[in-house]
C-alpha cells in the first residue's frame, strides 16, 4: 500500500504522500526536514526573504477542497525560493464542463510543471496522479487518509518549543475519524518516539485502530494533567453524515478545551490545533488566545516546512534521507 | 570542501587520501596573522568591519582570523557565517544541501564585508556567497580572504588576501584542517 512513488526516468522519491514515504526510517526523513526547516526559518526572518534556489521551476496547487492556510502556506513557500506558481481553482476550471481528472493533470503536465500539491476530498486522489503524473505530487490533504506536511509542522513546531518530540506525551482530541492531520500525526508523532493519546468519544474513533500504537481515552480531565501536548482537532461537520454525537453543545462540554481545562494543564503544555479553528466548540475564545497556544506558530513555520518539503523533492538532488543518487 | 559535501557529491564523490603535507599548523598561524595585518593595513583598521565564514570550511578560519585581528588592534570583530547551499548555481545538477543555518550578526549596509573561505578553486562558491550577502544589504566593500588559492577559475574572482598560492592539477583535491593543509586525491 505505502510503497514509495518513484519517477520511473531515475527511480528518485518525486512525491511526499504520506508519512510513510519519508523513508524506510521515517524518525531519519523526519530530522532531515527539521534540519532543513531551520536554515528556512532564518530566510524567513530576512529583510528580503527571498532566495533563489527553485528559479524557473513551476509549482502548480491543484485545490479540489476549500483551504486557506494550506493552499497560501505552499504558494508563499514556493515564492521564498523564486518558483513560479500556477493556481487551479476548480469552480473556474473545465472540470465544471466534465473534464476527467486524468485530463486535467495531462494538460497541466503539458505546460511543464515541476511540481503539483493536491488537495482533494477522497483519499488517495495523490497517489493516483502520482501514478499519471512525470513531476513531484505533494498531498495536501486527501479526504480522511493523511496531510503529511501538516505533520511536519506540527513536529516542528514541538521540537522548538519543548526541545524534542521523544519521549513527550501527546494528547490528540477531538474528531479523529474525519481526520486526516490526526492520521499523519500519530504516524509522525509515534515514529519519533512519543506517546500519543487519542482522546474521542467512540463514535468520532476511527472503525479500527489495530496497528495504531496508541491509547485510547474518553475522559479528558483525567488525561489533560499528563501531556506535553494538547492537540485539539476540529469538528468535521462537513464531513458527517450521520448522527456521530448527540448536540454540538453536548460534544463542546465534554470535550471542548475550555478555560477550567486548559488550567488542568501543566504550565509547559502546548495548545495546538491545525486550524480553522471553531471558537467555542473544540476550544474556547480565551483559551485559543492563552500564551502556550501555539496556533500561530504553527501557521508560521508552516511555510518554512513547505519550502524545505519542496527544497528537497525539487532541488537538493537528494532522496530523502540525504543520500544522494547513484 | 565539506566532508558530506565531497561524499554526496560526483564525480569529487569519494575518500580524501592526503599525498603531500604543504602547510603546518604553523604555517597556517602565521599565514592567518599575516593576513590580519594586511587586512588592518587596507582598511586603515577595524572600523564598520565584519568578518563572515563560508561553510563549512571557512567558519574555523573567520574564527582564527578574528582573534589575530582582535589581538593585533585590539578591538572586537563582529563574525557570522554564511552557508550559500541556496544561491548555487548547480541546484539540480548534483545534490545540494545546507550544512547549517546562516548567522549574519549585524545589518551589512555600508559596512564592509572580509569573506573567508578555506579553498578558492573555480570561484563558483564565491559568486554565490556575493548574491547571498547581497540579500542582507548593501555593503560598502567585499574582500575575500582564503588560506590556499588553488587556480582553476571558471569566474572573474581573485582573493584580495591569501593564505598559500598552490599550483594543482584540476583533479587533485585540497583539504584544510586545524592541523595544517594535504594535498592529494579523491579515491573512490
Amino acid at each position: 500500500m505505502n510503497r514509495p512513488v518513484t519517477n520511473p526516468r531515475h527511480g528518485r522519491l518525486r512525491s511526499l504522500l504520506s508519512i510513510s514515504d519519508l523513508g524506510p526510517d521515517v524518525a531519519t526523513g523526519i530530522s532531515e526536514v527539521m534540519t532543513l526547516t531551520d536554515s528556512f526559518v532564518e530566510v524567513s526572518e530576512r529583510t528580503i526573504p527571498k532566495v533563489p534556489a527553485l528559479r524557473g521551476r513551476t509549482v502548480v496547487s491543484l485545490f479540489f477542497e476549500d483551504s486557506t492556510r494550506t493552499r497560501l502556506s505552499f504558494e508563499t513557500a514556493a515564492k521564498r525560493l523564486s518558483a513560479d506558481t500556477m493556481n487551479f481553482s476548480v469552480s473556474t476550471s473545465s472540470v465544471k464542463k466534465g473534464e476527467s481528472l486524468r485530463d486535467t493533470i495531462e494538460t497541466i503536465e503539458a505546460m511543464g510543471v515541476d511540481a503539483i500539491v493536491v488537495r482533494h476530498a477522497s483519499a488517495g486522489v495523490p497517489r493516483q496522479i502520482a501514478q499519471w503524473a512525470t513531476s513531484a505530487v505533494i498531498n495536501a490533504g486527501d479526504g480522511w487518509h493523511e496531510h503529511p506536511t501538516q505533520a511536519l509542522l506540527d513536529c516542528y513546531t514541538i521540537r522548538q518549543r519543548l526541545g524534542d518530540i521523544t519521549g513527550k506525551r501527546i494528547a490528540i482530541v477531538g474528531d479523529i475519524r474525519h481526520s486526516r492531520v490526526a492520521r499523519s500525526n500519530v504516524a509522525a508523532f509515534t515514529a519519533l518516539g512519543a506517546e500519543v493519546t487519542l482522546v474521542a468519544p467512540p463514535t468520532l474513533l476511527p472503525p479500527s485502530l489495530e496497528g495504531w500504537p496508541v491509547k485510547v481515552s474518553t475522559d479528558i480531565d483525567a488525561v489533560l494533567p499528563t501531556v506535553d501536548v494538547c492537540y485539539m482537532l476540529r469538528m468535521q461537520r462537513e464531513r458527517m453524515t450521520e448522527a456521530l454525537i448527540p448536540t454540538i453543545r453536548e460534544y463542546s462540554a465534554r470535550y471542548g478545551l475550555n478555560e477550567r481545562r486548559a488550567d488542568l494543564l501543566p504550565d509547559h503544555a502546548l495548545i495546538m490545533h491545525p486550524g480553522p479553528m471553531n471558537r467555542g466548540v473544540e476550544i474556547d475564545a480565551a483559551v485559543a488566545d492563552l500564551p502556550n497556544t501555539v496556533i500561530v506558530d504553527q501557521v508560521r513555520n508552516g511555510v518554512a516546512v513547505r519550502m524545505a518539503v519542496l527544497f528537497l523533492l525539487l532541488g537538493s538532488g537528494t532522496t530523502w534521507g540525504g543520500e544522494a543518487d547513484a | 570542501m565539506a566532508e558530506r559535501e565531497r561524499r554526496l557529491t560526483p564525480p569529487y564523490g569519494g575518500v580524501f587520501v592526503a599525498r603531500t603535507r604543504v602547510m603546518t599548523a604553523d604555517d597556517m598561524k602565521r599565514a592567518t596573522k599575516r593576513m590580519a595585518h594586511e587586512i588592518i593595513e587596507r582598511n586603515q583598521g577595524l572600523e564598520n568591519l565584519v568578518v563572515i565564514g563560508l561553510q563549512t570550511g571557512g567558519v574555523p578560519l573567520a574564527a582564527r582570523l578574528c582573534d589575530a585581528l582582535e589581538l593585533i588592534d585590539g578591538t572586537e570583530v563582529p563574525v557570522g557565517c554564511l552557508d550559500v547551499a541556496f544561491y548555487r548555481d548547480d541546484i539540480g545538477l548534483r545534490p545540494v544541501l545546507p550544512e547549517t543555518v546562516t548567522d549574519i550578526p549585524c545589518d551589512l549596509d555600508g559596512r564592509t564585508v572580509i569573506l573567508v573561505d578555506d579553498v578558492l578553486f573555480t570561484g563558483r562558491t564565491i559568486r554565490a556567497a556575493l548574491d547571498a550577502l547581497s540579500d542582507y544589504g548593501r555593503a560598502r566593500a567585499v574582500q575575500l580572504a582564503v588560506m590556499v588559492d588553488r587556480g582553476h577559475r571558471e569566474l572573474p574572482i581573485r582573493p584580495d588576501y591569501v593564505g598559500k598560492n598552490l599550483p594543482t592539477r584540476r583533479d587533485e583535491a585540497v583539504d584544510v584542517t586545524s592541523d595544517g593543509v594535504d594535498l592529494g586525491e579523491m579515491v573512490k
